[in-house]
Order: C-alpha cells, then structure tokens, then sequence
C-alpha cells in the first residue's frame, strides 16, 4: 500500500515538475530583450509597470548613430518631427506602451491549474494521514458518551437565561 | 491647449471634512443599534428569567440530577 502510493506521489511530481518548465519557456520566448547577463542593481533601473509610469531611466541607454541624429533633432522645435520619429524616440525611452502592458495573457490558467493540483496533493497526503498517522479516536467522541454529555449539561443548567439550557423545556423532557 | 490649474493643497482638509461626519455618525448609529438590538433585549431576558426562578426548586432539581459532589441525590 506504502509503495503504490509512492508511485502515484511520484507519477504527479513529474507532472508537477514538467510544467512549470514548459510555462517558463513559454514566457522566455516572449521576451526577446532579456538578456543572461547579471543586473547591476545599483545603477537606476528599467521597468514596465501599470501602476509607476516613469522608469528611473530610459529603455535606450546605448543609442545608435541614427538615434543619437534624432535625439538632436528632438532638441529643435517638435512640429518638425515625423509621425514615425515621435514613435521612435517614444520606443527609445519606453519599452512596452500602456496598452501592451494591458493586454490579457493566460497565466491565470497556469496559476489556477497549480493551485488545484498542489490542494489535490495536499488532499492525498492529508487522506494517507488520517489512516496512517493519527492516534487513536478519543473516547468522547462516541454517540453514547456524547449523548451523556448533553444530559449532564442540561443538568447542570448551562446557560438558562438566553444559551443552552434555555432553549430546553425542562418540564416536558425536550427541546422547545 | 492651456490645461485648468490642478488642485495643489487642502486635499487631507476636503477629505476629512466629507468623511469625517459620515464616519462619526455611522459609528454612532452602530452603537445605538447595538444597545436596542443587543444589550436591551438581553436585559429583558434576564429580568424575565430571574423574575420567575426558584433557587432552591432548581437546586434540588440538579441535586436528583446528581451532578453535585458534596450533597448526593436524597436516597428514598
């Protein structure tokens, strides 16, 4: 019995294991600019978020020839910008515009599907306790010993004004 | 385009002065509700139950109950 339940526990960590490699690669081949280098976390940072809009620096700090142009022509008047350099030097400074940042993904599935995996397991762990682990039922637990318990409290008159003795018709023998 | 001014100072002010009221009085009614719904009733019950109690008939009901330790059930 010991040995088939290791097996399944076995069988569902692969499983467990397997997929959260598969959504890791998944989310890596989405991000095209991330780089294996390590982050020198004392310089000012890059980020994309919802709810800070203005990275410590721009996205670009190492510019091209063609940007380092159209960073001098951003010093002159803006009318004489193109469409396409506004959008240029906006992609210079940010990486992800809001609306891409927005956009929906469906890693709520991975995290839903981990989570009811993980209380699954949990479940069968749980389950091969109470059979393997527990000590002993205690005897008040029984209905007979229960069953007495009651009597005697109603003896005792627990709570008669507004609690558990008062919801009992001591005249009649039963509850009211 | 020239943009309105926006609002610079007085903002915690204009806050506390909306909800500040609002919040003393719904903790107000709170407590009023607590003592009609709550306390009296519960007054009430006790006035009730000890208006009608017979101290030594409920004594001697738990005594035959035998749930005492010094005066054991009268033997007949």
């Amino acid at each position: 019995m010991l040995r088939l339940t290791a097996e399944r526990m076995g069988s569902l960590l692969a499983r467990r294991a397997a997929m959260p490699l598969a959504t890791s690669s998944a989310r890596m081949a989405s991000h095209g600019h991330e780089v294996a280098t390590t982050v020198d976390m004392s310089k000012p940072l890059y980020y994309d978020r919802k709810d800070t809009p203005l990275p410590d620096r721009a996205y670009k700090d190492v510019l091209d020839t063609a940007d380092k142009g159209l960073k001098q022509k951003e010093k002159g008047p803006w009318g004489q910008l193109s469409k396409e350099e506004k959008i240029a030097l906006y992609r210079i400074m940010f990486c992800q515009t809001y609306a891409e940042m927005k956009q929906p993904s469906d890693e709520w599935k991975t995290v839903m599907g981990g989570i009811f995996i993980l209380l699954g397991l949990t479940g069968l762990i749980v389950w091969w306790q109470s059979i393997y682990v527990y000590p002993e039922r205690p005897r008040t637990f029984d209905e007979e010993w229960k069953a007495k318990q009651l009597k005697r409290m109603l003896d005792m008159r627990i709570n008669p004004v507004e609690g558990f003795s008062a919801k009992w018709d001591y005249e009649k023998g039963q509850w009211k | 385009m020239s943009l309105q001014k926006p609002l610079m100072r007085g903002m915690l002010g204009k806050r506390l002065r909306f909800h500040l009221p609002i919040a003393f009085s719904l903790s107000l009614l709170a407590a009023i509700a607590f003592k009609y719904a709550v306390t009296e009733p519960r007054k009430q019950a006790y006035a009730d139950f000890y208006k009608q109690y017979d101290a030594t008939k409920e004594f001697n009901a738990m005594r035959e109950a035998g749930i005492f330790e010094s005066v054991r059930p009268s033997e007949e």
